[in-house]
């Protein structure tokens, strides 16, 4: 049986570097190697985590939504051609960019929390760069709906461009969420109590709203 | 580690002030008991709904009490048109499967549990647990506000098929702003609960304790880790379902209203809509959603059997987990189901019946476990107990049900009829509320640190065990001869003979929402004059019997726990402790 522990000592728990190694929540500082008076910082990353599993409900929505834009164009005779507003290629370049600028940002905390770079201003530059990128993003994605409309082509015109209006639309909001993770970031950074963990959860989130885009892009670009 | 626990008791520092501290609490267990006293008021509620629609059926003609005032058109005199039948039976099935089967075994009990069973102070993100409580209230509040509109409730029933629920007011008396509030409750409730289901996996992952391996995790939390994940993977399809239906509704669009629709001599400006499409996205939630209310049973039931069999559960913690987590996985793949008589292909109901017929084997594992474990015990007749008992006994009889449906053949014939009322109120509805009644008999004294009563206790169990076998069981029967499911009068010729039977499960079935009031009463009682709990009542070995009754803020007063053991050591008597440095017992 699995059950069976003979001897209590045996399972003194894991070792602390392991990660999850279990405190009841409580913060986890080992003695750094070498170096007895310092402390590593090895609690549990809740905010990573808890981004791992929001994205995977985020996935299943749009994988729902993606079933349900196959169902529909398979169910109905109305299903047309829609020519995507060119602005969404220009826009896809301005989110990539705003991940790379994002990394860029990382590296100058990483230097600036080991001393290297002494003025926080640069890794806040970065951030901000970052923000207004996707502000300009979000921008943009209005301006390809203002396009559609000078077309003609509301919400309710047809499925495809109800779909187009759902899929970017959705997608926005989750977009304007990672905005507001990187707000979270900036005002912690400025007051130097950003954790690792925290940053890198902002940062996960906002990566994946790029892959989310890109396959989204493939999916409108397929189907509509 | 004086340190740490210094830091966490500061970074915990309980609140002062009524509002915070039972209201906007951030505090698990009071989000629990707020989780667990929604949950009894939804019950009280689904339950005169379900009151009205059963005098209805068995005596037409009666005027029933509050009806009249409170729908003066759907209830004219106090007897409910067929419409209003229909939305009492959409509001019995909305509140009950949402907001008394989701939360309560799961919301209510799993946040006053689970940071306790693994030991921690509270659960991973505080604020965001206070935040779904207070959503799902809101979605609560407006889903009972559908009453006091003018068009009352809507009428699709709690799966809200489309086009009936797309199409808007011209649909009938509740279809307008009722589905619409319907829809946004539904919504909100769904953001609370993956908001939950969040919180439940990243406590389970991150904060276990020193020593608290997955091995050794409690069976409720086992299952509540499972059933998170299954939440959250569902009802993050069923929310963007919901916003589909809004913008047919609202915004004009046809993503489920077919072309042609003419309803009242009206021809709906829609076109190419798929109603299909609806009941695949719905049912895709939806037969997750029905293992998402009975896999938090299984662990209570899992839970709370060892300690009153006095013997580990047959297989270890190994069977009943992974029967639980196939039971999870498969729930994806078995919604087809639900669609048999849809139109779908019927070849794909060849598709979908097979792993339907596949998912009955970790079901009957796990209740064969809990069957088998019973063998050799040295049973103590405690009121959970006897609930755990009651739970077995009708998830068998509901499932053996189970087995004439998933067969395409045999569901032609029994779809949409009564006996399908009487398998879904056996297998999700009563097993999920006899394994929550276990729960709250078992939890209650670590809850409220006071000992219910027994003997008021085993009267409620006895009463509602038998009378739920005359409510359900005669269901099966009444379906067996066609009687159809949503009628709201049996005034055909075949039908009428069976009045007799009829008036027998309304009589059934009011005997058992009066014998509820016995455990209100033994709640309230023992809540305020029951005998002072112990720290371990029930001699049980888990975390949350490690502590006060009821626990501290922090939960351990500031202890670090270790665990050295896994959750059923029990043998008779003799029991250790998760936390225990005593050497196990032989043969767990």
């Amino acid at each position: 049986m699995a059950t069976t522990i003979h001897e209590p000592p045996q399972i003194a728990g894991r070792l602390p570097g392991e990660g999850h190694s279990g405190n009841g929540g409580g913060r986890n500082l080992v003695p750094a190697e070498g170096n007895l008076p310092a402390v590593e910082d090895h609690s549990p990353e809740l905010a990573k985590t808890g981004v791992w599993v929001g994205l995977a409900a985020v996935t299943m929505s749009f994988a729902a939504l993606t079933s349900a834009l196959v169902v529909r164009q398979g169910a109905g005779l109305d299903w047309h051609h829609l020519t995507l507003p060119p602005i969404l290629y220009p826009n896809t370049v301005v989110l990539l960019a705003s991940s790379v600028t994002l990394e860029i940002a990382r590296r100058r905390i990483v230097g600036h929390a080991r001393g290297i770079e002494s003025r926080i201003a640069v890794p806040m530059r970065w951030l901000a760069i970052t923000l207004s990128l996707g502000l300009l993003f979000v921008a943009g994605q209005y301006m390809a709906w203002l396009r559609l409309k000078a077309e003609g082509l509301y919400l309710a015109t047809n499925s495809n461009s109800s779909f187009f209006y759902v899929f970017t639309g959705v997608h926005a909001l989750h977009v304007l969420g990672g905005l507001a993770g990187l707000i979270y970031v900036m005002s912690k950074l400025n007051r130097s109590i950003l954790r690792r963990s925290t940053f890198a959860a902002a940062a996960q989130y906002w990566h994946f709203m790029g892959i989310l885009w890109l396959y989204l892009l493939w999916v409108l670009w397929m189907n509509l | 580690m004086h340190d740490m626990t210094a830091h966490a008791a500061a970074h915990h520092a309980p609140p002062q002030g009524f509002i915070r501290k039972y209201v906007f609490s951030v505090d698990h267990k009071v989000i629990g008991i707020q989780y667990t006293a929604l949950g009894l008021v939804s019950a009280f509620i689904g339950m005169a709904l379900s009151w009205a629609m059963r005098i209805h059926l068995a005596w037409p003609t009666a005027s029933i009490p509050f009806l009249g005032t409170l729908s003066p058109n759907g209830a004219p005199g106090g007897v409910p048109t067929p419409e209003y039948y229909l939305s009492l039976m959409t509001m019995h099935g909305t509140i009950m499967a949402f907001f008394l089967l989701t939360a309560a075994p799961m919301a209510g009990f799993g946040n006053f549990m689970l940071p306790i069973h693994v030991g921690a102070a509270d659960m991973a993100f505080p604020r965001l647990n206070m935040a779904s409580f207070w959503v799902t209230f809101v979605g609560f509040v407006l889903a009972c506000a559908t009453f006091f509109i003018p068009d009352g409730p809507p009428l699709s029933g709690w799966t809200a098929y489309a086009p009936l629920s797309a199409v808007g007011a011209v649909a009938g008396p509740g279809q307008g702003w009722g589905q619409n509030l319907w829809g946004l409750s539904i919504a909100l409730f769904c953001v609370a609960s993956l908001l939950g289901a969040l919180n439940f996996i990243v406590t389970t992952i991150d904060l276990r304790t020193k020593g608290m391996t997955l091995s050794r995790l409690p069976l409720a939390t086992w299952a509540w880790f499972i059933n998170a994940w299954v939440s959250l993977l569902a009802f993050a399809v069923l929310l963007p379902t919901c916003l589909l239906l809004v913008l047919d509704r609202l915004g004009g669009t046809s993503f489920f209203i077919p072309g042609g629709l003419v309803i009242n001599d009206k021809m709906l400006p829609h076109s190419g809509g798929s109603p299909l499409l609806f009941q695949h996205l719905f049912w895709f939630f939806g037969h997750p959603e029905v293992y998402i209310i009975i896999l938090p049973a299984f662990g209570i039931v899992a839970h709370v059997m060892p300690t009153f069999t006095r013997k580990p559960l047959v297989g270890g913690w190994k069977v009943i987990t992974y029967a639980m987590a196939a039971i999870g996985g498969l729930s994806f793949v078995v919604w087809g189901h639900h669609m048999f008589v849809s139109g779908m292909s019927p070849y794909m109901a060849m598709v979908f019946s097979v792993p339907t017929l596949i998912i009955t084997i970790p079901s009957v594992i796990a209740v064969l476990v809990f069957a088998f474990s019973l063998y050799g015990a040295n049973m103590r007749f405690t009121t959970p107990m006897l609930f755990c008992l009651g739970f077995i006994s009708l998830f068998i009889s509901g499932g053996i049900g189970g087995f004439f449906l998933a067969q395409p053949a045999v569901d032609s014939y029994l779809h949409a009829t009564s006996f399908v009322v009487g398998h879904f109120h056996f297998t999700m509805g009563l097993s999920a509320v006899f394994a929550a009644f276990a729960g709250f008999y078992y939890w209650f004294p670590k809850m409220w640190g006071r000992m219910m009563n027994e003997t008021l206790g085993k009267i409620h169990f006895w009463l509602s065990f038998v009378l739920v076998y005359c409510v359900f069981m005669t269901l099966h029967l009444m379906g067996l001869t066609g009687s159809v499911r949503r009628y709201s009068q049996f005034v055909a010729d075949f039908m009428v003979p069976l009045t007799p039977t009829n008036r027998f499960i309304t009589i059934a079935a009011l005997l058992l929402g009066a014998t509820q009031f016995i455990f209100f009463y033994n709640v309230i009682w023992s809540r305020f004059k029951g005998p002072k709990a112990a720290d371990n009542p029930w001699q049980a070995t888990t975390l949350e019997w490690d502590t006060t009754s009821p626990p501290p803020f922090d939960n351990f007063g500031g202890r670090q726990m270790t665990v050295y053991h896994g959750p059923m050591e029990y043998d008779g008597d003799a029991f250790v402790m998760q936390t225990s440095t005593e050497k196990s017992i032989a043969g767990t």
